[in-house]
């Protein structure tokens, strides 16, 4: 008879003292400005011009309101434009001080995450190359994608606690001739949309009430590195992250729960390039499949571009399988654009998007085949010569 | 009695029984020596909480337990056989940072993966066959998702709006009103400088090295873009 040897585990076990929690301080704030105090960082400081928001482990959050420094998401940029251009598109409505810099390079988490051809030092370096950019901008930066919001806080904690680190980076960016910057905060976009949601509600040209949403928050904005996400005791009872849902509510829509909410969408960085049955069964299986059984929505929000990739463009494959189940799938910046009255093609630019939008529009009360019609005379336009691009005045005209 | 430990623990014996068990050791004292090991592991109540919300575990014969319990039970063998037959399954979406003992499973997987790309194991490279076009392009360009990969060949099963947007690319692509989006080739106008500096952050923490380990042809491709650029702009490599 066989035995298990008890002594043996234990011994091993019992090499385990470390303690995750004597790591690293609750206050992320604090140690970031004592660490500057220590001359380790420069610290940027949230604008004067902000407000304050409630977070998991309840120390308030400086979200900015203005002048803010755009990091764009490669995602958002390259595949569903919309996104960027919808969140630019409501802070010139708020009539908001925003700057987007041609001094940024993506966060490059995407390759890491995927390929793990990077290393720490590298990732480190690349992040404050980007917050020294916004710092020398004197506007705080606001970072788009969910994953470089979560990867630049991973980076964040790996320099609060390795001096080396620091000393390496430093070392790099003394070469760059800029300083070892670290912003007093990181602010995720839809942060920004949350803390702005009433302002934006006053500006509500399209009424919600009629639109029930579902709500897909990014695995990267609330489990890595959770202590500063915002979470709100007034919604889900402070149990879930509060961004994208407290907006969509303070629009009007009915926000329906569904089990699968802490699901990921199946992008899984490599696997929606190399392992795509990967992502297209898990995006329709676990959240399209389930948010229809079981919430039958007008719409999916989310805020990241890797989850709208993922649940928008799976839907179309899966039809093969038998999955007929569809939802438009979009995000919480388009939503909030288009409550405002944004052009839903020459703003939140919906033609990128697979899975079928319109019915949504029409009850929203949008005539689509008006608004291509609006966007197709455009592009004659530029075709013509007549114009070069769209600008913003187009787009308001 | 003795009791022979790491031989109760092993999965699979004999798969990789020609791999010395030097050359194992070698390999787990490279995960255990970088500087975030120690804030990724904390032992393991071998609860499987990270099992329930792990994605790739529910596709895949996968378990981010497996890889905190061998790591934290110094399983070499193990460990040897989760760095090639493992780690890329992990859709590192870090659901598993739930675990009740502060564990991160998928920090620890992504450590892995950096030894096993720094070492050339042969699975890295399986694992990164039809990435590199996307290394290329944010080693070389900053930015990592451009529109003219929308190609209907590239993603024949996101329908026939990728065929749409593919033909109409240039021309939406300058219906974008934010100055900095009239591009196709990368996500957004990055200025000259900042490109710059990026490849010198690149040279300066060894990155170009890890691709050298992985595909010979990129890195010397890499290496050549970027080194007359850095000196262009005067920076010594
Ligand atoms: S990071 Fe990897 S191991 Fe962790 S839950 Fe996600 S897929 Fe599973
Ligand atoms: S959740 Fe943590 S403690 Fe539980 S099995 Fe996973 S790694 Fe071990």
């Amino acid at each position: 008879m066989g035995f298990i040897p008890v002594e043996e585990i234990t011994k091993k076990k019992a090499q385990f003292v470390r303690d995750p929690d004597a790591k690293l301080p609750e206050n992320i704030r604090e140690h970031v400005l004592q660490l500057e105090a220590e001359g380790e960082w420069v610290v940027h400081r949230i604008p004067e011009d902000h407000v304050e928001v409630p977070t998991k482990y309840g120390i308030p959050k400086k979200v900015p309101v203005q002048p803010t420094w755009h990091h764009k998401s490669c995602g958002q940029c390259g595949h569903i434009p919309g996104y960027s251009t919808s969140i630019f598109w409501v802070h010139r409505k708020l009539g908001l001080t925003y700057e987007d810099p041609r001094d940024q390079t993506s966060c490059t988490a995407w390759n890491y995450y995927a390929s793990a051809t990077s290393n720490a030092a590298a990732q480190a370096a690349v992040a404050v190359r980007n917050f020294a950019a916004a710092y020398e901008s004197g506007n705080f930066p606001i970072i788009h994608c969910g994953t470089s919001y979560g990867h630049y806080k991973e980076v964040r904690e790996e320099l609060m606690l390795h001096p080396e680190l620091r000393a390496e980076v430093r070392a790099i960016m003394a070469k760059l001739g800029k300083p070892l910057v670290m912003p007093e905060e990181i602010v995720h976009y839809s942060e920004w949309f949350w803390a702005m949601r009433n302002e934006i509600a006053k500006h509500q040209v399209r009424d919600f009430s009629n639109i029930s949403a579902t709500v897909h928050p990014a695995c990267h904005y609330y489990k890595l590195v959770e202590q500063d996400a915002i979470y709100d005791p007034e919604l889900y009872g402070g149990q879930r992250t509060a961004v994208v849902s407290g907006l969509a509510i303070a629009l009007g829509a009915e926000v329906r729960d569904y089990s699968t909410f802490f699901d990921c969408c199946g992008f899984g960085f490599r696997h929606i390039l190399v392992q795509r049955d990967f992502t297209r069964s898990f995006a329709t299986l676990r959240k399209i499949q389930v948010m229809k059984d079981e919430a039958d929505p007008d719409v999916t929000l989310t805020h990241d571009t890797g989850c709208v990739t993922t649940l928008d463009k799976s839907q179309f494959a899966a039809k093969a399988h038998g999955i007929t189940a569809s939802i438009p799938v979009m995000s919480d910046a388009q939503f909030a654009a288009l409550a405002m009255g944004a052009h839903p093609y020459k703003v939140c630019q919906l033609h990128w998007h697979n899975a079928d939008y319109r019915p949504l529009l029409e009850k929203m009360g949008i005539d689509w085949r008006q608004a291509w019609a609006e966007f197709e005379k455009d592009v004659k336009r530029l075709e013509d010569g007549e114009i070069e691009y769209l600008s913003w005045e187009d787009v308001d005209a | 009695m003795p009791v022979e430990t790491s031989a109760l623990y092993k999965v699979q014996k004999g798969r990789y029984d020609d791999v010395s068990l030097e050359e194992k050791e070698r390999l787990f004292a490279e995960v255990k020596a970088d500087m975030r090991y120690e804030d990724y592991l904390y032992g393991c109540y071998e609860c499987g909480i990270c099992v329930a919300a792990c994605p790739s575990a529910r596709f895949y014969d996968f378990s981010p337990r497996r890889v905190a319990q061998a790591l934290a039970r110094e399983d070499v063998e193990q460990v040897y056989e989760q760095m090639n037959d493992d780690i890329w399954e992990c859709s590192q979406c870090f659901s598993c940072l739930r675990c009740p003992r502060g564990n991160n499973p998928g920090g620890l997987i992504t450590i892995m993966r950096e030894v096993a790309i720094n070492n050339s194991l042969g699975t890295a490279k399986e694992a990164l066959e039809g990435y590199t076009r996307i290394i290329y392009k944010i080693m070389g360009t900053g930015t990592q998702v451009s529109p003219d990969m929308l190609q209907p060949e590239a993603f024949p099963d996101w329908g026939p709006e990728v065929v749409t947007v593919s033909k109409n690319l240039d021309l939406w692509r300058r219906m974008l009103p934010p100055e900095t989006m009239h591009t196709t080739s990368t996500g957004w106008d990055v200025a000259d400088k900042t490109i710059t500096e990026l490849y010198l952050i690149w040279h300066a923490t060894g990155v170009l090295d890890m691709i050298r380990q992985v595909d010979s042809n990129l890195h010397m491709i890499l290496e050549e873009m970027m080194e007359d650029k850095l000196e262009e702009a005067g920076y010594d490599t």
